[in-house]
């Protein structure tokens, strides 16, 4: 961790966000036997330090996209938590009145770009997002950025490649991010890839790659923090891969060690490892107890808010067909 | 043609000359507005719709892409969400095919999927092919694929006026657009104004009046539909025709309204009748009448891949002769069958020597 140990208002920052998030979908993993949350779950639990390393190195005004395993990076980058909450409940009061659920989060305020349950077709979306923020015509280093999240299987559909060629040849200020969890739903990687080597594959349309075996979310957010640098510079798109592991099931909130794809001692090693924990242990026990505190406070507001939120009106399957 | 009488002007100009004017005025009204596609920028200028534009524009705004319909596509939906008011021009509507997961995908759900949060202001032109060789891959109507998603609209002009005002009010419309427009309708020439206009989504056209059969063109077919109205007459048939222009939203009133005063309705389509755009027209027409329906029929593409040579690809298409001995059978069920000694292919057809 030499070189990436953070200040002490960077720490808690971040371990809030790690904190906030792994609780947030606790507690919907905990909800979702009472039947309240209709919506397919991809929990991110496991997998926080990707989307809070990198979040953390965006302005507010940036824009970032990421997939149907969105929870992390949507709390991460600032989204609405009772939003979120309401959206997942299917109440009207969501972000998008229920009509998203969890696959489909969105919230333009805080930026973060709709969620999409089709692999790999943000990435393009993201890239066409940051093309016109390139038209701002903001003077360099001050530009505007957008961060696309997307898994390790969402780079073998031919768009991934197609958005590369385009975002370079184009010098488009968009930080590509893949998250390497080693799975596309069940089938390992030894299933889908001729060579692991992903990153050498992205070199080849002059983008500029970085290489994070272990998951430490003040790499990721050091690694950021200077691609991000390079690209408000105008110098064009870079590529992160972040390898991670998701410990819970594919969709839904439980566990499926038993399942004959994976063991439990694969797990291990990222356990062990696990940002939250290890980030908390950096802070002295009274801040983090502080921030624990606060972090059940909101959780427990945002399920109020979801529980006590109406239901969208019968009308509203009609409304946003099509825009005004 | 279904050319409206604007008195406004007495300019006439070429479908080709309206495409182009609309896009630059709207270029330079809204710098929001910007053209990318393979080979928009180049010497031919997707057959004169967009030539000029780079000189005056420059690259960022009209620009050449990668083969990539696929990244294009989301690029240009990515970049209206942000704001801007892409045009995605592809020189055969074939090849939207390859952009079919992001405009159904992302483009026609993102406004609702998202509660409102985004919109997509996205125009996709795309031309229809026809004749000289232009086979399998270069002459499909997929029009009637893309009115079935909810979030897309759906133009198909066929005369300079309305390509002019359709394409005016799609650059406008906060709403995905697919813009069909046929290649051979590319050389007819129309009274257009010079100032910029635009020409409402779902309303059709009522282009000839008559009181024995309505014949609604879609497309190219619409010419056709003209035609065989003229053939119709000689044998004392009043055919009314209209134009629907715009697909989706559709202007079902008015097509239903001249079913039920000419108490027959033919749908020729520009496309295969299978599940197509004139199925809609027939079900929906049906749906509305009180009492006595219309008797009804559709003509379209041949139930087959459109094949090469003209000696099969002229059975292809419905025609102006094919049209009015159908419409003539409807109108007379009685008579024995009736087809007019005419010689099928119009003059711009003609005149039509390809390649491209």
């Amino acid at each position: 961790m030499s070189g990436n140990t953070p200040d002490p208002e960077t720490l808690a920052r971040v371990y809030r966000s790690l904190r906030l998030i792994r609780r947030t979908e606790e507690e919907i993993a905990r909800l979702y036997p009472s039947d309240k949350i209709k919506s397919p779950v991809h929990l991110s639990i496991g997998q926080e330090s990707v989307s809070v390393g990198v979040c953390d190195a965006l302005n507010d005004d940036d824009m970032m996209s990421a997939t149907y395993r969105g929870h992390a990076a949507y709390l991460a980058k600032g989204g609405d938590l009772n939003q979120m909450m309401a959206e997942l409940y299917g109440k009207g009061t969501g972000g998008a009145g229920g009509k998203a659920g969890s696959m489909h989060l969105v919230d333009m305020k805080a930026g973060v770009l709709g969620m999409s349950a089709v692999v790999g077709t943000t990435i393009p979306i993201a890239a066409g997002y940051a093309f016109a923020m390139k038209r701002e015509g903001r003077p360099s280093g001050e530009g505007r950025i957008t961060a696309g999240f997307f898994g390790d299987g969402a780079t073998e559909e031919g768009v991934f490649s197609e958005t590369l060629n385009f975002a370079a040849l184009h010098k488009l200020p968009i930080l590509f991010v893949c998250e390497n969890n080693g799975f596309a739903i069940h089938s390992p990687l030894s299933n889908r890839w001729a060579t692991e080597a992903l990153c050498e594959r992205v070199r080849t349309y002059g983008i500029p790659t970085h290489e994070i075996d272990d998951a430490d979310v003040f790499t990721i957010r050091r690694t950021a923090v200077d691609a991000i640098q390079a690209i408000r510079a105008g110098e064009g798109p870079q590529f992160m891969e972040c390898k991670t592991y998701r410990w819970r099931e594919h969709v839904g909130p439980g566990e499926d060690y038993d399942d004959d794809y994976r063991t439990r001692d694969e797990l291990a090693p990222w356990q062990e490892n696990d940002a939250m924990a290890t980030t908390g242990e950096m802070l002295d026990a009274a801040e983090r107890d502080a921030i624990d505190k606060d972090v059940e406070q909101r959780i427990a507001e945002a399920i109020a808010f979801a529980e006590q939120s109406p239901w969208p009106e019968p009308e509203e399957l009609f409304s946003h067909v099509y825009a005004d | 043609m279904s050319t409206p009488t604007d008195p406004s002007s007495q300019r006439s100009l070429s479908y080709v000359g309206a495409l182009n004017e609309a896009v630059e005025q709207e270029m330079d009204l809204d710098p929001g507005v910007f053209v990318i596609g393979l080979n928009v920028d180049d010497h031919k200028g997707i057959q004169g719709t967009t030539q000029g534009l780079f000189d005056k524009f420059g690259p960022d705004r009209v620009m050449d892409t990668p083969l990539s319909e696929d990244a294009v596509t989301g690029i240009s939906i990515g970049a209206a969400m942000a704001g801007m008011r892409p045009i995605h021009v592809h020189i055969r509507m074939d090849f939207l095919l390859l952009c079919m997961n992001q405009l159904i995908n992302m483009a026609a759900k993102a406004h609702y999927m998202y509660g409102g949060q985004t919109k997509v202001p996205l125009v996709v032109r795309s031309i229809i092919g026809k004749s000289w060789g232009q086979g399998a891959q270069h002459s499909q109507g997929l029009h009637s694929m893309f009115m079935h998603v909810p979030g897309l609209k759906v133009v198909a002009p066929t005369n300079a006026y309305d390509a002019k005002g359709c394409l005016t009010a799609a650059i406008r419309d906060n709403n995905p657009v697919i813009f069909v427009e046929h290649r051979l309708l590319y050389s007819t020439e129309a009274p257009v104004p010079e100032a910029p206009y635009t020409v409402e989504f779902g309303k059709a056209r009522v282009v000839g009046q008559g009181t024995d059969i309505t014949l609604v063109g879609i497309s190219y077919m619409l010419v056709e539909c003209l035609r065989a109205r003229e053939l119709l007459a000689e044998v004392g048939i009043s055919a009314e025709v209209i134009d629907p222009v715009s697909l989706m939203p559709l202007d079902v009133d008015t097509i239903a309204a001249s079913a039920g005063r000419t108490g027959n309705l033919l749908v020729v389509d520009n496309a295969w009748t299978v599940a197509g755009a004139g199925s809609e027209i027939v079900a929906a027409v049906c749906e509305r009448a009180t009492g006595n329906a219309p008797v009804v029929g559709r003509m379209g593409y041949a139930p087959t891949t459109c094949p090469t040579t003209p000696v099969l690809e002229k059975d292809f298409y419905p025609n102006a002769t094919t049209i009015a001995a159908r419409a003539f059978a409807m109108v007379r069920p009685g008579d024995k069958p009736w087809s007019p000694d005419a010689e099928p292919t119009l003059p711009h057809e003609a005149a039509f020597k390809g390649p491209f």
